[in-house]
Order: structure tokens, then C-alpha cells, then sequence
């Protein structure tokens, strides 16, 4: 793992550590309360802060997990794969936007009005 | 006292493993069982061995699915069930029977610039470095390596990323850039940042585990991950 990976794994992890825990709160407080799905897009839609809060955290995800998936295809990947950096660097890139996408679409969904 | 049934592995990358019986001894060590099998047994058994008081690093394999320094391990401390298996080192060639090629374990030495830089002459004052300091007492920590190439033969990362400067080289550039002697340090982080460098790491600890001479090489390779991040966040390393 390069330098440049390295650190924006680690700096991404860093963000995603408090968000995912405040996303879990998120979670356990709906279920306990029985928020229904249209009290929930109630609070959502047209909230800054929500769509902030899981704008960051998408983002974050997606830069974590496209170069943990580049990291696993690198080390346990087959043999002519792994050495190959151009379809190493291809997966990151496709895997890290095709995250951000479909994460930010999710997103606009519950915020948009 | 009994015999050991001893299964020692033969030829090259695809040998096999063949069985000696061995009196079992008193106080007696791994090494001294193989050197009972080359000497009474099968002369044509090839191993690798110099000093056998643990200082030369030649003795390493594989002994009962671990690395260890066979001169100082004792029989009795690895025996299962009145057997041993003895093999060469794992992550190299092997050459024959007991002996591996380590020229890549070698290699990758130079690779993370692990040779002293100089920046005086003998014709000056010779460098005070007080033994107290922050720097010598990490040095300290990381010396004292006889590259025997257990903890490269222990490590999953060099299983997995052939490019992997591995645990030894690694431990080795750290106690370099803690050397306040030494003009190469610049270089050496390069060196050490750079594909298969300290972020190849995963911190399993396996090296720290198996290192005959009790040292962590793991710690070493978080000290370069914090030395490299640093020069990062200033901007010294891409």
C-alpha cells in the first residue's frame, strides 16, 4: 500500500469511527421508539444536517472500502491479478465511485424535498 | 534415555519428509539432532549452521510448524508426542533439504537502505550519543538482530506481497533513522514508504512473537508509520 493509500485509509477510518456509532444510536433510538418509515423521512427530508451527516459518511466509506477491496485483491487476490497494478488501480477507482454514487443517491432520497 | 522419531524434509521446493530414529540426549537441542542425523546417519544431508551458541543467525528452520533458532531450542521444549518435524525456513527457496536460499530476505535489506551513511571521517571527534537519549534508548530496542530470517519465515505479509521489505529490513532502517549519525535518512523513509514498505504491515505481530532475540520488529514498523506520516502532513513525502 502506497504512502498516499495509507493515509487516506487511516484518515477515512478516522471520520467514519464517531459516524458510525452516532449512526447506530440513530438506529437503536428509531427501532425503540417504532419510528415509522414516513416519521423518519419526516425528519430527513429537507434537513441540512442529515443529509451532512450521511453526505460525510458515504464519502468516507466509499474512500474506505475501495482501498480495503484494493488492499484484499492485492494480497489474497490470483496471482497474475494481484501483480497487475493498472486493473488494481481500475478496481479502486470503479469500486470507490460506484460507492460514492450509489451511497449519495441514498442520501438525496431521504433529504431531498 | 529413548529415541525421537524425527521427520526431516528432503530435497528441494518438492521434496518430501524422511524419518530418522534419534537417541534422545540430555539438554540436547534441535541442531544437535540434525547434526546426529547428518554425521551417523545420512551424510548427505544438507543444513546450515556455524557458531551454535545463537549469535551467527545460520541455524534457522522450521521446527514443528515454527521458526526457531535450532541451536538454542531445546528438544524438550518442542517435542510432541515423541516426534519432531524439522524443516527448512518458510517465504524461501530452498536450496536442499535444510538449507534455504536467503538471498532475497538479503536483498531486501539493501532494499530499505539498511547500510550506515556516514556523515563523518575517522579524522574527526568521535560522535557523543548520550546513552540516556530518547533516540539511543530506541535504538537500543531494535539492535542487536542476527538476521536469522525467523521473522521473515513467521510473517504472513511476506506470504501474501512479494514486494514486502519484510520484518528484519524494516526494523533494521528503524533503528537507522534514530541513528543521529547517519546522513541517509531522507532516502531511507523514501525507501521504507514506497510499495511493499512499512504500510504493507499488518501489525499480526507474528515477527515479534518468533524473534529469537526478543525483539519487535512490529514496533519498529509503527514507528515508521508515524516517522513517514509525519514527513507527510509537512509535506517531505508523497
Amino acid at each position: 500500500m502506497s504512502l498516499r493509500l495509507y493515509v487516506l485509509q487511516r484518515g477515512s477510518a478516522l471520520i467514519l469511527a464517531p459516524l458510525v456509532l452516532a449512526h447506530l444510536v440513530v438506529i437503536f433510538y428509531a427501532t425503540a421508539q417504532g419510528l415509522s418509515a414516513a416519521s423518519i423521512l419526516g425528519r430527513t427530508k429537507g434537513s441540512l444536517g442529515w443529509g451532512v451527516f450521511y453526505g460525510v459518511f458515504v464519502l468516507a466509506a466509499a474512500v474506505h472500502g475501495a482501498i480495503g477491496i484494493h488492499n484484499v485483491l492485492a494480497e489474497w487476490g490470483p496471482d497474475p491479478l494481484k501483480r497487475n497494478s493498472g486493473v488494481l488501480s481500475v478496481t479502486l477507482w470503479v469500486t470507490g465511485i460506484g460507492l460514492a454514487v450509489l451511497g449519495l443517491r441514498a442520501v438525496y432520497a431521504v433529504v431531498a424535498t | 534415555m529413548s529415541n525421537i522419531a524425527v521427520s526431516v524434509w528432503r530435497g528441494g521446493d518438492a521434496g518430501r519428509y524422511e524419518t530418522f530414529e534419534v537417541p534422545r540426549n540430555e539438554s540436547q537441542t534441535v541442531l544437535d539432532v540434525v547434526t546426529h542425523i547428518q554425521r551417523e546417519i545420512d551424510p548427505t544431508l544438507s543444513y546450515r549452521f556455524a557458531c551454535r551458541v545463537g549469535v551467527c543467525g545460520s541455524c534457522a528452520m522450521t521446527v514443528n510448524g515454527r521458526p526457531r533458532w535450532t541451536c538454542r531450542t531445546h528438544v524438550s521444549k518442542v517435542v510432541e508426542n515423541g516426534r519432531l518435524e524439522i524443516g527448512p525456513l518458510a517465504n524461501l527457496p530452498v536450496v536442499k533439504d535444510l538449507a534455504t536460499d536467503m538471498s532475497r530476505f538479503f536483498e531486501r535489506w539493501q532494499g530499505a537502505k539498511g547500510a550506515f551513511e556516514p556523515t563523518s571521517t575517522r579524522a574527526e571527534p568521535i560522535a557523543v550519543i548520550e546513552p540516556a537519549s530518547a533516540k539511543r534508548r530506541t535504538v537500543d530496542a531494535g539492535i542487536e538482530c542476527i538476521n536469522c530470517g525467523v521473522c521473515w519465515a513467521a510473517c504472513d505479509t511476506v506470504r501474501w506481497n512479494p514486494d514486502y521489505l519484510g520484518p528484519a529490513a524494516l526494523n533494521r532502517a528503524w533503528t537507522l533513522q534514530n541513528d543521529t549519525r547517519d546522513g541517509g535518512q531522507g532516502q531511507r523513509l523514501a525507501a521504507v514508504a514506497g510499495k511493499g514498505g512499512c504500510h504493507a504491515c499488518h501489525t499480526h505481530q507474528s515477527c515479534a512473537e518468533h524473534c529469537p532475540q526478543g525483539l519487535n520488529p512490529t514496533a519498529s514498523i509503527a514507528g515508521l508509520k508515524r516517522m513517514t506520516l509525519h514527513a507527510f502532513l509537512k509535506g517531505e513525502l508523497a
